[in-house]
């Protein structure tokens, strides 16, 4: 991979941190609950490494710093929008800071289970200011590409709404939930009961990100197929992004 | 929500705000106005920039294991007082109290930019803040400040001396380094956010005489609700 092209940070970045020696390449997976994401990158993963990439993957409110804090205070529901926004924020820098940009110096291929994109669409749902939302993620580094599974409502919903997922959900996962609390926008209040929610929660949160499709330069890939179908185009993306930065680096070894 | 902090709050309360860098006297002089605007017969309401349960833990476990950087420290703070504003300072405003805060937002803005986040990252991290209707900044030069705090205590906590700033080993020369910083920032906040600017050097009762009047200017066309006229009950925390 070419150290060439430079990282950059998306708004007033880490003043801090240097970004001029981060060699790796950040690849973001983006989509809405229940669209498969995590199950595609365990596999990209393999395939990577297989083809001889380092890797590193990074998820959502899996931070050692605040991991707990969020479970706990979204049980206790106490959250408003800005202490919702907030604490993914702090989540959310602690594993840039600490994971992301640590495995880039080190020249990994980072793929990275949701971005800031997942963030703003949540917040923004929710109420908040769009540009503000986009100003507190300011110090996240611009990924060299962003693949959105996209998905209809439609097709969603048989995705949540299964014997599997559901009765593993209430019976064993101990959340007494078969459909998740926040997942299904129950906070907002948007339907009766769980299912009503959740339909008008993740209508509202795709809406969210269609419309920062062309903002951020999405790369949609169509997840209501099987999943081989959508692991072959995420692959083909992946590799582009890959390859033309080996394909760039070398004439310039000649 | 809109972002608050650009425009005037629209509670029918007041928000009353000081700021200055520790030993400037802002907490005293709060306590003396406070005293004042009960014995007025106001409902007062006071808060202060004090950790919340919400993310308390997180901040003294990120402290304690060294995980902090400065834009979670930063970013924690400011869930803190999101925290508070929701349930401290915009309640009171909405029932038509005068709020009485020790230290508001400028205090992250000074602090968090001489531990190395972005100025304007950090301004508008606090966008959902309220204005204040009158902030009130105590100016005072450093070794002033210093007698006052080093005077009265043994030891400086680590964090409070800026010793994560690696400025110096002795925690009283870092904390005087780390002070001088921050009073920098205040100088430039002051200018910037148009603080009222109270000089802290003057004596305690001069310097409440000044606030009383702005105060009193402040609460021209203010009138408290009928149902805050009623009794003689006060609202301290």
């Amino acid at each position: 991979m070419s150290p060439e092209k430079k990282k950059t940070f998306y708004g007033f970045g880490l003043p801090y941190i240097d970004v001029e020696d981060l060699r790796g390449k950040l690849i973001v997976i983006e989509g809405t609950d229940g669209v498969g994401r995590s199950t595609q990158i365990e596999e990209l993963k393999k395939w990577l490494e297989v083809k001889g990439y380092g890797v590193a993957t990074t998820g959502w409110t899996r931070s050692p710093l605040l991991g707990k804090a969020i479970e706990e205070a979204k049980s206790g529901h106490t959250l408003n929008v800005s202490t919702f926004s907030l604490l993914y924020s702090a989540d959310f820098a602690d594993r840039l800071e600490h994971e992301v940009i640590p495995a880039l110096r080190a020249g990994f291929v980072v793929l990275a289970d949701r971005y800031i994109y997942t963030a703003f669409a949540r917040s923004v749902v929710r109420g908040a200011d769009r540009q503000w939302i986009r100003n507190v993620f300011g110090f996240a580094i611009e990924p060299d590409a962003v693949f959105y599974m996209r998905i209809n409502i439609e097709d969603l919903i048989p995705r949540v709404i299964n014997s599997q997922t559901l009765q593993k959900r209430y019976w064993e996962e101990q959340s007494g939930e078969g459909m998740d609390y926040w997942e299904s926008g129950m906070d907002l209040r948007l339907g009766e009961d769980f299912y009503d929610s959740f339909l008008e929660y993740q209508k509202a949160v795709l809406k969210e990100f269609d419309k920062m499709t062309n903002e951020f330069n999405f790369s949609i890939v169509d997840a209501s197929r099987s999943f081989e179908e959508t692991n072959r185009d995420l692959k083909h993306g992946i590799l582009r992004v890959l390859e033309d930065e080996d394909a760039e680096e070398k004439p310039r070894r000649n | 929500m809109p972002r608050l902090f650009d425009q005037p709050h629209p509670y029918p309360g007041k928000l009353i705000v000081v700021e200055g860098i520790d030993g400037s006297g802002k907490s005293t002089q709060l306590q003396l106005l406070q005293k004042w605007l009960l014995n007025a017969k106001f409902r007062v309401f006071f808060t202060e920039w004090n950790s919340s349960a919400l993310v308390n833990e997180t901040i003294k476990r990120g402290k304690r294991k060294n995980l902090l950087t400065p834009t979670t420290f930063s970013i924690l703070h400011a869930t803190d007082f999101a925290d508070r504003l929701a349930h401290l300072i915009i309640p009171p405003l909405k029932a038509g109290m005068i709020v009485c805060a020790d230290r508001y937002v400028y205090t992250a803005f000074a602090r968090d930019v001489v531990r190395g986040v972005h100025p304007e990252w950090v301004r508008n991290l606090y966008g959902f803040s309220v204005r204040p209707d009158l902030a009130l900044y105590f100016k005072v030069p450093i070794d002033v400040s210093l007698k006052r705090i080093l005077n009265g205590r043994i030891a400086l906590k680590f964090h409070e001396a800026g010793m994560d700033l690696g400025l110096s080993d002795d925690p009283k020369e870092s904390y005087r380094l780390f002070q001088t910083r921050i009073l920098e920032e205040y100088d430039k906040i002051a200018t910037e956010y148009n603080l009222t600017v109270i000089d802290a050097t003057q004596s305690i009762q001069k310097q409440q005489s000044v606030l009383r009047d702005l105060a009193k200017e402040m609460l021209g066309h203010y009138k408290p609700a009928p149902f805050l006229q009623k009794k003689e009950n006060v609202y301290v925390a």
